[in-house]
């Protein structure tokens, strides 16, 4: 069933970069097209990190165990729009001036922080195939995978420091991932509560 | 590749425009033979849509030619009212074309206080009639890092300025942007402080390139640009040129410029176009002109030499 599933999902996350080059091709990206292409790119690549973060939580409270088969998909997707983002800076913004590029970086904090988000990104796209799972190891996989919630945080606070006054944007996207990393720790803390109580149990019988 | 593709459409996406004023002066144009008043004309207005009462799309007739004009190319009339940065109406850039459609710059006084011989009212009309209209083609260099050409429509802001009749004390002017929530729904929301608020030492707002405008393209100011009385600064980022101005406010004292108490690090009183100062998150050396694919080199004033000397020995890396 996933299999037949998986390639219309797939078209899925792939229709915004659709969307966007149609718009492209139809001059609908407005008076500045390049900063509509950089705004939409970073856009998808936040929505696509917060989906990939989404899945772990939506799988627990829903017993939809299966959605784990789609996460690598979803996170894959992320790193593809973020490299996206990262082109049109390098080249339609920087058109590849190392050197402008550089003071950029060190300079802005808000450059910083979105290099950092993607720089966060480039093992987890490394790793991701079952061949790195297996060579790394379930636990030592997982713990390098957790990155991603520095890679989303950095990349939120990327938008936030962008912005000129209107923090409404920004601080959605903020929210959301509060809201998934709440819900993460509330999962931890029940499952140790849990663990604890079996244990107190089963020192009690001995 | 894109790019290229967009300019093509877009200056094809012009004719419907003219199409939509021609519809507007067959309006007005209907309304006239009818025998009909201006007060029944705009009550036939409302009852078609309050939009058609809107005066931007009238033309403005016997324009003189200005040597402070560029002959750098006009960035097409869509991208001047499809992009535009008024956060009264919206953050978005697209937001304030559709917001703002149904802003009403009639009536319309703005109020001359402060340091001056005597406290007056101006009907926009009056002040329309100042002095013959200029047609100004400037360049407008946004803090954001992206430019324009516009051929504004105005004359220098001194004009207003000598009728006002400023007292010896005055040293600055500061302009306030109309407050009206009802209709301007970006006021709903504490992205600034509302009213927007901007101020110009008393020199600059003599010099001839301060222009007064009410107009653009030829025709009178849309109200996603300012309507129906603006200012604009060429060598100033775009912020300074304060919108649907009400209030003139002669000063001693160095007025508050919105941006600037939003962010004192990022935006100064003066904001002239420097691209040897940085906006702290972003480089100012380099801009989009709109329409064009590479970057090309901000220029000190935005090119506008002649106003150095107002600022000579001034440190404007201190004075940003």
């Amino acid at each position: 069933m996933l299999r037949y599933f998986k390639p219309v999902i797939f078209l899925a996350c792939l229709s915004p970069l659709i969307w966007l080059v149609w718009r492209g091709f139809h001059s609908d990206l407005g008076a500045n097209p390049i900063e509509a292409i950089t705004h939409w790119t970073g856009d998808c690549t936040l929505t696509f990190l917060l989906i990939t973060l989404s899945v772990t939580p939506l799988r627990k409270l829903t017993q939809q165990y299966w959605l784990i088969k789609l996460r690598r998909m979803f996170g894959l997707f992320a790193f593809f729009y973020g490299t996206l983002h990262l082109t049109t800076y390098v080249w339609l913004d920087k058109f590849f001036d190392v050197h402008a590029m550089l003071a950029d970086i060190a300079k802005r904090r808000f450059i910083t922080a979105g290099m950092i988000a993607y720089a966060l990104m480039i093992p987890l796209a490394l790793t991701s195939t079952q061949w790195a799972i297996r060579k790394l190891g379930g636990k030592r996989w997982q713990a390098l995978h957790r990155l991603i919630y520095f890679s989303a945080a950095a990349g939120v606070v990327h938008y936030i420091w962008l912005v000129k006054a209107d923090l409404r944007k920004p601080l959605e996207y903020a929210f959301v991932l509060g809201v998934l990393l709440l819900a993460r720790a509330i999962f931890w803390f029940s499952s140790r509560a849990k663990t604890s109580a079996v244990s107190a149990v089963e020192m009690s019988k001995s | 590749m894109l790019i290229k593709k967009a300019e093509d459409i877009r200056s094809s996406e012009i004719t419907p425009k003219s199409v939509y004023l021609n519809r507007r002066k067959f309006l007005a144009g209907a309304a006239a033979l009818g025998g009909v008043a201006a007060a029944a004309g705009t009550r036939l207005g409302k009852v078609l849509s309050p939009s058609q009462i809107a005066l931007a799309g009238n033309k403005i007739a016997n324009l003189q030619k200005s040597p402070f004009s560029t002959t750098e190319t006009v960035t097409p009339y869509k991208d001047v009212t499809t992009y535009n940065n008024y956060y009264e109406f919206s953050t978005d850039k697209e937001g304030p074309s559709e917001l703002a459609k149904n802003f009403r710059t009639r009536p319309w006084k703005v109020k001359i206080e402060g340091l001056v011989e005597k406290k007056q009212e101006f009907d926009i009309e009056t002040i329309l009639k100042m002095a013959p209209a200029e047609e100004r083609i400037y360049r407008h260099r946004c803090v954001e890092g992206w430019s324009i050409v516009v051929p504004w429509i105005g004359f220098s802001l001194s004009e207003l300025v000598k009728r006002a009749n400023p007292t010896g004390k005055a040293k600055f002017v500061e302009f306030t942007t109309i407050y009206d929530p009802g209709q301007m729904p970006g006021q709903r929301r504490d992205v600034l402080e509302w009213p927007y608020v901007e101020g110009l030492r008393m020199d600059e707002a003599m010099h001839p390139l301060t222009l007064l405008c009410f107009g653009m393209y030829g025709e009178e100011l849309p109200n996603q640009d300012g309507a129906p009385l603006r200012l604009v600064l060429p060598w100033k980022y775009g912020f300074k040129s304060a919108k649907a101005i009400v209030k003139i406010r002669f000063t001693d004292k160095q007025p508050l410029n919105t941006w600037n108490v939003a962010a004192p690090q990022e935006y100064g009183f003066y904001s002239n176009v420097n691209p040897n100062v940085d906006h702290p998150r972003w480089s100012q050396a380099k801009e989009r002109r709109l329409g064009e694919f590479f970057k090309r080199p901000t220029l000190m004033f935005n090119g506008y030499d002649q106003v150095a000397s107002l600022y000579s020995g001034m440190d404007l890396r201190k004075y940003f």
